[in-house]
């Protein structure tokens, strides 16, 4: 069943149809240079954060798996990750799954499929001792047993009291899950393209059911494309933090799957709840976990009030992260900040133990002392809300599988998981620990679900020439002579969206960032690169993924234009509260071939917590 | 209540910017023969990283510049290159720390792929040929394996390592003699070897004790120094020396 690579008959083809289009001469040698290598596999996994790495070792020694990523699989953001993976475990105090659930519903604003959420908070206890099976160095307790610590929003009996329920790994607890992960690949032998970039995906139409059939990718220390033939795919590529300018984000974090997908004419769930992280370094944006505040630290604004008491009084400062951002919003708009500009608030760890900071979060004092010159043992941390995680992304079911409507409606062989997609077990507003939660337990049921799929069915259908598109795209970018550069779009569109459509928004805001993005996208058509060549081109690289950051950020505010209510993440200032009646509803954005988004919107899966007032 | 402290001046977003002059180490196979240096001068804030000032010439000036880069705050271990004559991650270092006169240049002793972009496959199949994953033979069943709070603590050190290749391509040895595994492939070495879970130091050992292993390291401390994660690197090498030597662990 192996993939015969086309005759230079068909990449002549193509080349010629291009040829039609860009009558350069001097373009005449370098397309006949563009060089197509053809693969065929069972099983796809583009991305190799948490999730893709927790898919392969599912998929990979079952059936025939690759797996695609545009860096090395040690430098995706899981491992960015700082403070803990919630589980019930109970090592430590009283503990049951279904307070996990109910926290994780509460703490999304009812926006989360009940069922959905019931499965993670259920499984991740099974997550949790699968990790230390493969190795994970959790921080234990005096019994040896993997310890636990307190975190926003998770608490016992339904919200009685912060419960201590994160398990971690000091201040790492990202990068050590990322490296067992890592470990036990290479343990599996699994088999990784790195620095392969995706740029397309193809679907098989020919039995009259779309289903995927495999992606195309770009090699970057080549050039080269690669067209991937699979009877699955599953898409774990991430978020897409850089449409914002204070972000805890990577550079490389654009959203690249849901970008692909919705070209594609995938729908994208619920983009309108984005997550501002409320402790990010002032200026910088870098992540400052939660877990300092588990571990007691305190929120101060510039008069030095505790203002969270004022906010949450039972929880305070674990808090979920929308109100916490918020409030500090407020604080700073109010004119209670610190600095010069009184634009920030402080993050005051002064009165902890000095081996306690050393023991628990020596990371992130780190990041304070190397990025503002700070010792957080003598000195309050200066933060800012920083934008951090998108709940909403590629539609999927409980088994991984992309779902397209209401009705479950699935495109066989074409999965998604961790940040990029969208189960919803995070609703409006996602809480601490459950992203890293949700990859291990998402990325082992897609993989499973994929490596049972593909034992099941024929190889697709791959008409030759099926990167022909990626190649005029790239072709066309080497070509244009454009005015307009690419940081510079990017650089305006991270501005808009911070000032106009973050923390807190209002249609006026939001009409603001809508036009702004309008006219990037026009300008968008006429940029031009620096570099026309084939190895590490970067540059040509941010354009497509500046594009997928147009697309999202267009379709995060166009649902958050229409979405009038207040909910989780999404705050609108003119329409303040909560309204169920007419909004306890994910929105689904097609994009239109003009690149205009059309909403509509599917019912929430309930459970057995009903909706009610979000006190804390 | 109120503040115990005040922070240090330098939080402040309104600092005159300064001049940065860049020198740096350019090689494209496509048009070039060898490598040759370009300078550069852009106008950066002194609290802003390296890499932000990498980022403006290639956003500002020269498209065509070729470097890696992810998480920028040294967690993902993507931008390790030479500063100065010294291997860092261009994001943990601020241009107020290391001057406005910056030499840039590829991390050595692995191939140049293009400017600053090096031929990783060599390091990664070093650090596969020490079996870096948890080995255990015994059925832990369906609950978590013990592990003291004193046994974790044995091979915290060597957990932080993020793959970024400061160590290995700052050793001099490992400049002379690219068969030698290397100080990051140690470093991920002793993670196992020293956890006490894990039931294959022996096999790590035996690997480490062939002549591509442990006993190449002069300890130049040049892999200590460039550690960006603080971890000491000859040190662990040392700890797995004596384990060979005196076979325990």
């Amino acid at each position: 069943m192996r993939w015969e690579p086309p005759a230079c008959g068909a990449a002549g083809a193509s080349a010629g149809r291009l040829l039609k289009n860009f009558t350069i001469v001097r373009f005449h040698a370098k397309l006949y240079t563009v060089k197509v290598h053809y693969h065929s596999y069972d099983a796809v996994i583009v991305g190799a954060g948490g999730a893709g790495l927790r898919a392969a070792i599912e998929v990979a020694g079952k059936v025939r798996t690759a797996v695609i990523t545009k860096l090395y699989p040690t430098r995706s953001h899981t491992g960015a990750a700082q403070g803990g993976m919630c589980a019930a475990l109970a090592n430590v105090e009283e503990d049951y799954w279904e307070w996990h659930a109910f926290d994780t519903v509460k703490g999304g604003d009812y926006l989360g499929d009940q069922p959905a959420i019931d499965i993670m908070c259920r499984e991740a206890i099974d997550a949790v001792i699968d990790l230390e099976h493969f190795g994970m160095p959790f921080s234990r307790t005096p019994e040896g047993r993997i310890d636990q610590r307190r975190f926003g929003g998770h608490t016992r009996n339904h919200g009685e009291a912060p419960v201590r329920r994160a398990c971690y790994a000091a201040d790492r607890t990202g990068h050590m899950i990322l490296q067992t992960l890592y470990q036990q690949c290479v343990a599996h032998e699994v088999n990784f393209f790195n620095e392969f970039q995706v740029f397309d995906v193809l679907f098989d139409e020919s039995g009259g059911q779309k289903r995927a059939a495999g992606v195309v990718a770009y090699e970057l220390a080549t050039g080269d494309l690669h067209v991937f033939v699979s009877k699955g795919v599953l898409f774990a590529t991430g978020g897409y933090g850089k449409i914002f300018r204070i972000s805890s984000n990577a550079h490389t974090l654009t959203g690249d799957g849901l970008g692909v997908l919705y070209r594609r004419g995938i729908p994208m769930q619920d983009l309108e709840f984005y997550q501002f992280h409320p402790t990010g370094i002032y200026g910088f944006g870098i992540l400052l976990s939660e877990a300092a505040r588990g571990e007691g630290g305190i929120l101060r604004n510039g008069l030095g009030e505790r203002f969270m008491e004022r906010v949450a009084p039972t929880v305070k400062d674990l808090a979920p992260r929308d109100m916490v951002s918020r409030a500090i919003h407020a604080e700073i708009r109010e004119g209670r900040g610190a600095g010069t500009d009184k634009d920030f608030v402080y993050l005051d760890l002064t009165h902890l133990p000095p081996e306690q900071i050393d023991a628990k979060l020596p990371d992130i004092t780190d990041f304070a002392r190397t990025y503002l010159g700070i010792e957080p043992k003598t000195q309050p941390i200066p933060i800012q809300p920083t934008a951090h995680y998108a709940m909403g992304g590629i539609p999927t079911n409980v088994e991984g599988e992309v779902v397209l409507d209401g009705k479950g409606t699935v495109v066989p062989g074409l999965y998604a998981a961790g940040e990029c997609a969208c189960v919803s077990v995070h609703g409006a507003n996602r809480l601490g620990t459950n992203s890293l939660l949700d990859i291990v337990v998402f990325g082992r049921r897609g993989g499973r679900a994929m490596a049972d799929y593909v034992k099941s069915v024929d190889h697709p259908e791959v008409p030759r020439g099926a990167e022909a598109e990626v190649r005029d795209r790239i072709e066309r970018f080497k070509a244009a002579s454009g005015g307009e550069k690419v940081p510079a779009i990017r650089t305006e569109l991270q501005q808009t969206m911070t000032e106009n459509a973050s923390v807190v928004r209002t249609a006026e805001s939001l009409r603001a960032a809508h036009a702004k993005i309008d006219e990037l996208v026009e300008r968008y058509h006429s940029i031009a690169i620096d570099d026309k060549g084939e190895v590490f081109n970067y540059d040509l690289v941010e354009a497509v993924e500046l594009s997928h950051l147009l697309d999202l950020a267009k379709g995060l505010v166009v649902g958050a234009e229409a979405r009038q209510e207040s909910r989780g993440a999404h705050w609108r200032d003119d329409f303040p509260t909560r309204d169920d009646v007419n909004w306890m509803k994910h929105s689904l954005a097609h994009r239109g071939d003009d690149g205009d988004v059309r909403l509509e919107y599917k019912p929430v899966i309930g459970g057995r917590y009903q909706p009610m007032e979000r006190k804390y | 209540m109120t503040m115990t402290a005040q922070p240090q001046s330098q939080v402040t977003a309104h600092e005159p910017k300064v001049t940065v002059h860049l020198k740096i180490k350019r090689y494209n196979p496509e048009v070039d023969t060898r490598p040759h240096w370009e300078e550069y001068e852009v106008q950066m804030s002194p609290g802003d990283r390296v890499l932000d000032a990498l980022h403006q010439v290639k956003w500002t000036i020269d498209g065509t510049l070729s470097f890696r880069r992810s998480c920028a705050h040294g967690v993902c271990g993507s931008d390790a290159v030479v500063i100065n004559g010294q291997n860092m991650l261009a994001c943990v270092h601020l241009i107020r720390n290391v001057g406005t006169h910056l030499t840039i240049e590829p991390i050595r002793g692995l191939p140049v792929i293009k400017d600053l972009v090096v031929d990783m496959e060599p390091f990664f199949a070093q650090y596969r040929s020490i079996l870096p994953y948890l080995i255990a033979y015994d059925d832990p069943g369906y609950k978590e394996r013990l592990q003291s709070p004193e046994d974790r603590e044995r091979f915290d050190d060597t957990t932080k390592c993020i793959l970024c290749a400061c160590c290995t391509t700052s050793c001099p040895v490992y400049w002379a003699n690219d068969s030698y595994v290397g100080p990051a492939a140690i470093v991920s070495a002793h993670r196992f070897i020293f956890d006490s879970r894990d039931q294959a130091a022996a096999e790590r050992l035996d690997i480490l004790n062939q002549k591509s292993g442990v006993w190449r390291c002069r300890t130049a401390f040049n892999c200590t120094e460039a550690c960006p994660r603080g971890i000491s690197v000859t040190k662990s090498i040392e700890e797995v020396k004596r384990a060979i030597l005196y076979d325990r662990v």
